[in-house]
């Protein structure tokens, strides 16, 4: 318990950390976001009365304070280029891009596990041979690659989906998921032989060491030994790299939703960047930083129940 | 790294795979400073979209371009920003690693904080961030990918210097009274060459992927100087007319991070 | 005396090179009901991979095993594994050299020391498994047994690993306890209460013990019989008492000699 508390508090100051990194970064940009909203020929007076109504006269410190304070409440300001709330217009995209995300992960776990595990039984087999040579080929692809080549096949020659076909989780939360599958897949591609390779390698490893040689000893048969003793030691490192892996699917799904034409977060994100509208990018920004920095917690809780060892060395 | 033969690497199929690769990409970047067929921005409006011939081996595209010459220039601004990245993000995660391993302390405790929030941007958000702040371009975009990548190689050298700092010939050099500098840069990051030499070209392979990423979203390199990334991303429209003119510059982005991806294998396996 | 355990002519060959090399060769041993034979010898000497052998734990396509492992009526060698399996760790079970390692680190202590019983006699249900469990840490001389039961291998010490490792290795009531260099990597306070609780096993319980180490000293305090081994080869073999006293091989002269203080008891 002690340990997850010290990763509570650890991830509390991540979020600070990144926060004001965020928040620096997006100050100390050279142009006046005022003037592009109200154009060169505003007058001054016009210019500094809108600074004051933004707050953007105050010192940086209360700047800061008041934004992240408003972050935590759930209001992430006025988009500068819509003068509409931010968290207004990202409520909605949100949902579509964690779905993406997580379908992605869900496909990478339930693929990579097996593989990982049937490649290391057969270490040197023909089925190991071809997946470790796919394996290279795949981490090599780009995902936005994959997923125009899964447009052009699944899509456009044997037709299973429509591209541009998106359907709203509003009005047909299947067929909202069914669209999903094919980007999902795109996006899941390279984490997926990545996790094979690094889960064979893995169970290989674990397989040589001694306390395998003791579970034989006891009269286990081998899947006794890979499924009771080493799996379990061998998920250690594949967990963390699960972690990360979500993480990076999450803002993956940033160019498979282009590839796609799916409405979510990444196309307010691209134009905002574009039109310099930071509101909105910051709110994207922190939102996904945020979700990043809750699943690393839940990756160290996960990582808590598969090795007793962690808390030891603290 | 000892007795490197000709013959010793051949029998590796990793580093022979790579090796070749590899190979065959440099050569084309190299022979496309000096010779390409058309003009890669030359437009041609008789010429659009053409498959593969004779006359245009990778086809043409939407404006009546070669695409060979073009994958030829895009490799190039591919290979060489991806080179700058590494650059920048090794040398100064280095640097950070090296220094903050080193001395530890209050410096390393704060650095390593800030740095872990840094790692829970995944590169290509990092990226998207500083090049909103930077502005597009491919300098910004040098930059940007650099700095994205800084986290990762300050962590990796961080912890070899860790490791490296209790061995007994680093006390031995202690007590004959090496300066702390040369300690780090003559005694200490000599002896990482294996790990850098992979990491390397993970983040070289990384750099290749997020370029690709980025200027697929239109934030990368700018027309006419286009990437492989941003060819891809204006072809994607034409895949079902000129299904070359997106396969071509999509295959050699492939095989550029597949050779170097190979060879890293290979350097990690070699003994 | 009943010859529980007959090895005949054993040879071990790796092949995982180009030339294959040989590892053990014209191993004889025979082992009564109830004795304690230790087989001493330098490392590499092939005392270790005739006990591995024995305990049918060298399986790899590239080593081959020629010669008879006669037990219970089948020849291990040839039997099939699930014959094999039947008696490894019901009948014959080993401890190993390194406690620090032989166990799985993120399984509980009375997970492992069950995990015998769960195998070969399904049939017992849970609470009584738990009951044997904890009865058995506690005859190894662990004396908070219920909390051990539920700790982690990283929470105890190298001999009380060590005492897991045998507590495992006995709760099915084995005729034949192997246990390769049980000692090795403990203390020598340790390591003297280690085998006094492999004598009081063997004397309780009346398991027939093979105990390999390279420390004679040991191995006179343990063993009525003795086996001395070196580049894979058996050069003397006899009571204990005999050839410590007086040793026929140069071999084993020179092993003696090296030890700088020899007690006899």
């Amino acid at each position: 318990m002690r340990y997850i508390i010290k990763k509570f508090f650890m991830m509390i100051l991540t979020l600070i950390v990144v926060s004001i990194c965020v928040f620096l970064a997006f100050n100390l940009i050279p142009g006046d976001p005022v003037v592009r909203m109200l154009g060169l020929e505003a007058s001054p007076e016009l210019v500094w009365q809108t600074r004051e109504k933004l707050g953007l006269n105050d010192p940086f410190i209360v700047r800061y304070f008041r934004w992240f304070t408003s972050f935590l409440r759930g209001d992430f300001g006025t988009s500068y280029s819509y003068s509409v709330p931010v968290a207004g217009m990202i409520a909605n995209k949100i949902p579509i891009t964690l779905t993406l995300g997580l379908i992605a992960f869900c496909l990478t776990v339930i693929v990579s596990i097996p593989l990982g595990i049937i490649t290391a039984k057969h270490e040197n087999g023909v089925l190991d041979r071809i997946i470790t040579v796919f394996n290279q080929i795949i981490m090599a692809c780009p995902p936005f690659f994959s997923g125009i080549l899964i447009t052009f096949v699944f899509g456009m020659i044997l037709r299973v989906f429509t591209p541009g076909g998106f359907v709203s989780y509003k009005d047909d939360f299947g067929g909202f998921v069914r669209y999903l599958i094919f980007p999902a897949v795109a996006i899941s591609l390279p984490k997926t032989a990545m996790t094979v390779k690094l889960l064979r390698g893995s169970l290989i490893d674990e397989a040589g060491k001694d306390y395998a040689r003791t579970a034989y000893s006891r009269g286990n048969n081998t899947n006794g030994v890979l499924y009771r003793h080493v799996l379990k030691n061998a998920m250690i490192p594949v967990v963390t790299f699960l972690g990360m892996a979500l993480a990076d699917m999450v803002a993956g799904s940033l160019v498979i939703e282009q590839v796609f034409s799916i409405p979510g977060i990444s196309r307010i994100l691209l134009t905002s960047i574009s039109n310099r509208d930071y509101p909105v990018v910051e709110a994207i920004i922190m939102g996904i930083a945020s979700i990043v920095i809750v699943i690393n917690l839940l990756v160290d809780v996960v990582y808590r129940i598969i090795d007793p060892r962690i808390e030891a060395e603290d | 790294m000892k007795d490197i033969s000709i013959k010793k690497i051949l029998k590796d199929p990793y580093l022979t795979a790579g090796l070749l690769i590899t190979g065959i990409i440099l050569i084309m970047i190299i022979v496309g400073f000096f010779w390409m067929p058309y003009e890669p921005t030359k437009m041609n409006a008789a010429d659009k979209l053409q498959g593969i011939s004779a006359r245009h081996l990778m086809g043409t595209d939407n404006m009546g371009r070669d695409v060979f010459s073009r994958v030829m220039y895009g490799s190039r601004v591919t290979l060489l920003i991806a080179i700058g990245t590494v650059i920048i993000g090794a040398g100064t995660g280095t640097i950070i690693g090296a220094i903050t391993g080193y001395y530890g302390g209050m410096l390393d405790e704060i650095t390593m904080r800030v740095i872990d929030a840094l790692f829970a941007f995944p590169s290509i958000l990092l990226a998207l961030v500083i090049v909103s702040v930077f502005g597009v371009g491919w300098i910004q975009l040098i930059v940007s990918l650099g700095i994205a990548f800084v986290p990762s190689f300050a962590r990796i050298v961080r912890g070899e210097v860790l490791r490296c700092k209790n061995m007994d010939y680093i006390e031995n050099a202690r007590l004959q009274g090496v300066s702390d500098l040369r300690m780090i840069f003559v005694h200490i990051l000599p002896n990482m060459k294996g790990v850098m030499a992979s990491s390397i070209l993970i983040g070289f392979n990384n750099a290749v992927l997020a370029e690709a990423g980025l200027s697929y979203l239109g934030v990368g390199s700018q027309p006419p100087y286009a990437s492989l990334g941003k060819m891809l991303s204006d072809a994607q429209q034409y895949m079902f007319t000129t299904p070359s003119y997106v396969l071509c510059p999509g295959i050699v982005i492939v095989l550029m991070v597949l050779g170097f991806a190979f060879l890293g294998e290979g350097i990690r396996r070699w003994k | 005396m009943e010859i529980i355990l007959d090895v005949t002519d054993l040879h071990i060959e790796f092949h995982d090179h180009d030339l294959p090399e040989t590892a053990v060769e014209d191993f004889d041993l025979m082992l009564g009901k109830g004795e304690i034979v230790g087989i001493v010898g330098e490392s590499g000497s092939g005392k270790s991979m005739s006990a591995l052998a024995i305990a049918g734990l060298l399986s790899r396509h590239q080593i081959k095993k020629t010669g008879r492992i006669m037990f219970d009526g089948n020849d291990l060698l040839t039997c099939d594994r699930k014959t094999l399996r039947q008696y490894q760790g019901d009948e014959i079970s080993i401890i190993f050299q390194e406690p620090m390692t032989s166990l799985n680190p993120v399984k509980r202590i009375g997970w492992q020391v069950e995990e015998p019983l769960l195998i070969h006699h399904p049939e017992i249900k849970k609470a009584e498994r738990k009951a044997r469990a904890i009865e058995m840490l506690r005859s190894v001389g662990l004396d908070k047994a219920e909390d051990i039961y539920y700790m982690y291998p990283h929470e105890l010490s190298g001999g009380m690993r060590q005492r897991v490792m045998i507590a495992a290795a006995m709760i099915g009531n084995p005729q034949i306890l192997i246990a390769d260099e049980p000692t090795t990597a403990l203390d020598v306070t340790v390591q003297a209460q280690i085998v006094d609780l492999l004598k009081k096993i063997n004397k309780e319980r009346g398991t027939s013990i093979i105990f390999i180490s390279h420390d004679l000293s040991l191995v006179s305090q343990l063993c009525e019989r003795v086996i001395v081994m070196q580049k894979g080869r058996i050069v003397e073999t006899g009571k204990t008492s005999v050839v410590f006293t007086r040793p026929m091989d140069t071999y084993t002269k020179k092993l003696i000699a090296a030890i700088p203080k020899i007690d006899l008891g």
